[in-house]
């Protein structure tokens, strides 16, 4: 192999650390992803999108002069009522209807995010500086920002956080009933629309908190959304609905298999090895269950 | 029924009439036109494997650029090193003769509507296993990926783009462009009705149907449907591949993601096309197609720089508010014309229900 990754070990090193920090991050908004999926059934394409925006949130922040590591704390909460507005307006049409139609009606709402970030924030590749320096390691040979650092640590509480709030509060157990059976829930008094709007208000609010550590670590563009909104729904598909750990695991195999594919295939074939690793794990989900429903045949 | 064959003949050829005289009556909307006419295709044979089969494809889109980039590609290699034209400029030092451009068109076609349906037919068995929601995010992962795949290779020009064929230079008339293009998309929707008309007459579209409603049920009565679902996704991609060619030769410039694989905009266009005028349906995706290019048309000129935004305004209004379509709306309205009978007492029970 003459790739130059497998000659210097170092920058496997390199590679293994970006890919863990940058999956990590991804794992985060693939939970919310599970999170509405699981609850209200529906597929988000606008996902990527809600997350664009809250990283535009930090960046305004920051060209206001606030440092924008303060957009973690602020963006979901704008983000939030973002979320609870868009269910009010259009996903509440489409909880109890085909996944289709919510595919499509989100990808409706995913062009308007992106025309509208596209008029208020321009078309240029953008960056909030944290200022937080790098960490060398590895005699000089491997370098870490620490803003990537910070924004894995931030994930992590964040999700701690939201899964004690899921395991103890009210409405966390609310959620988890409406998930289980929206029908029975109702019946035992639940009030599911209220619970879908906290869950899509939720989903926004931990792609705010996501976007503005991309803004801090990564770029931000108008129309970048999509990947993420991919990256999302393939962790979901390999972890499965509700599981934390493994939402955690699949997000950093993610990570891994993104920074390897850049330094192997090159920087501009990146997004494109993400959209064929989607297919290439539906094709393999597909064989898997086909092998199971064999007795059928 | 033979009244009704009649109607039908005077319908058609009356379309076929109008069809014909379009570029001379409207000659400064030839380019439009041609548009419609591609649209119209697509928004058809979407309908064959969407509509008709159930499987909601946000992909077909890959297999019109890939038609698209087959068309040019040809068109250049059979004469002239391909590398040499993507280099910048290369267009200016190759010049393709009168009937070296047709006959590369020609080719480049055909090749275009063969490629894609085989790619289709070899990817078919993988991805047609997927169901509902899993088979729409695949796809428009492929088209995605096809588009970002595409910008990265040297030889159809990556990311930079590719310049088609200029039309030949000998040809004086400055009309002939326009027509010649709108003519061949014309013969392709022409074609592409005939074969979904056929379809709609045949077994074929009730398997397709059957599939749609009950895909297990419809195996258990012994339809290989896995058979039938590939096939009728080849069908798709076939006319995708056909159309994609003609618009790189109309457009004259090929960009991997805003022009061959533009799942932004050709790719969703195609989809809510059909469902804009019913999927399903025979006529459906054609109002659907013409009424959303006047639409487009009419309104994108007012509302400049706002466009996508109307565009993804219209996606959730229809497709929050009209699932059915047109057709389906009409169908509801007046189910007599449709050939169904209704019981007034059942239809007044079901009002009382509500």
């Amino acid at each position: 192999m003459d790739f130059l990754i497998f000659k210097a070990p170092m920058l496997m090193v390199q590679a293994s650390l970006d890919g863990i920090l940058l999956g990590i991050l991804f794992a985060l908004i693939a939970y919310g992803m599970a999170l509405q999926w699981g609850v209200m059934n529906i597929i988000n394409i606008a996902q990527g999108d809600l997350v664009i925006l809250g990283g535009y949130i930090a960046y305004t922040m920051y060209l206001a002069g606030i440092h924008p590591a303060w957009g973690v704390i602020v963006s979901p909460i704008i983000m939030f009522f973002v979320g609870w507005a868009l269910y009010k307006l259009v996903i509440n049409k489409v909880v109890d209807r085909d996944l289709f139609i919510s595919i499509l009606a989100t990808f409706g709402i995913a062009i308007v995010f992106q025309q509208l970030m596209n008029f208020i924030f321009g078309a240029d590749v953008v960056v909030a500086q944290s200022g937080y320096g790098t960490t060398m390691l590895f005699d000089n040979s491997v370098t870490l920002p620490n803003s990537k650092i910070f924004s894995a640590v931030i994930s992590v509480l964040y999700a701690i956080g939201l899964v004690i709030y899921m395991r103890k509060s009210k409405l966390g157990r609310a959620i988890r009933a409406t998930a289980q059976n929206a029908r029975a829930a109702k019946i035992l008094g639940v009030d599911t629309e209220k619970v879908y709007a906290a869950t899509f208000g939720i989903n926004a609010a931990l792609c705010g908190i996501a976007g503005a550590l991309i803004s801090i670590t990564l770029t931000l563009h108008p129309y970048v959304g999509l990947p993420y909104t991919v990256r999302s729904f393939m962790i979901v598909i390999v972890a499965g609905l509700g599981n934390l750990p493994a939402v955690a695991v699949s997000g950093m195999g993610l990570g891994l298999f993104e920074e390897f594919a850049d330094y192997i295939l090159g920087t501009e074939f990146r997004i494109g090895a993400v959209f064929m690793l989607l297919v290439f794990i539906l094709v393999y989900r597909r064989f898997k269950l086909s092998k199971k429903r064999e007795y059928l045949k | 029924m033979n009244a009704l064959k009649q109607k039908d003949l005077i319908l058609y050829s009356g379309l076929i009439i109008l069809g014909l005289a379009a570029p001379f009556l409207f000659s400064a909307f030839k380019v439009q036109l041609t548009y419609l006419c591609v649209l119209i295709v697509l928004a058809m044979t979407w309908n064959l494997q969407g509509g008709e089969m159930g499987y909601n494809s946000f992909g077909n889109i890959l297999f019109y650029g890939l038609g698209m980039y087959l068309t040019s590609s040809v068109q250049v290699g059979m004469f002239f090193p391909l590398a040499e034209w993507t280099e910048s400029g290369g267009e200016k030092t190759f010049v393709h003769t009168t009937a070296q451009y047709f006959q590369g068109i020609g080719v480049g076609l055909l090749v275009a509507a063969i490629i894609p349906t085989i790619v289709a037919g070899a990817i078919g068995y993988a991805i047609l296993g997927l169901r509902g929601h899993y088979f729409a995010i695949c796809t428009l992962g492929l088209g995605i990926a096809a588009g970002e795949i595409a910008g990265g290779i040297e030889i159809i020009g990556a990311g930079q783009g590719f310049t088609t064929p200029p039309f030949p230079a000998e040809i004086i008339d400055p009309e002939a462009r326009g027509q010649f293009f709108y003519f061949l998309s014309f013969v392709v929707l022409v074609l592409a009705f005939v074969f979904v008309k056929y379809i709609y007459g045949s077994r074929f579209r009730l398997i397709l149907n059957a599939i749609r409603d009950n895909e297990d049920k419809a195996e258990a009565m012994g339809i290989q449907t896995m058979k039938y679902k590939i096939v009728g996704w080849m069908c798709s991609a076939f006319f995708c591949g056909l159309a994609g060619g003609i618009m790189g030769g109309l457009i004259g410039y090929i960009d991997s993601t805003d022009v061959a694989f533009d799942g932004r905009e050709m790719g969703v266009f195609m989809v809510l096309m059909a469902i804009l005028g019913g999927k399903g349906t025979l006529w459906g995706p054609i109002i659907g197609a013409t009424l959303f290019h006047f639409l487009k048309e009419g309104l994108w000129t007012f509302i400049l720089g706002w466009q996508y935004v109307a565009l993804g305004v219209l996606i959730v209004v229809i497709v929050v508010y009209f699932p059915e379509g047109l057709m389906g709306w009409l169908r509801e309205k007046y189910p007599e014309r449709f050939g169904e009978v209704i019981d007034e007492k059942d239809r007044k029970a079901q009002v009382e229900l509500k």
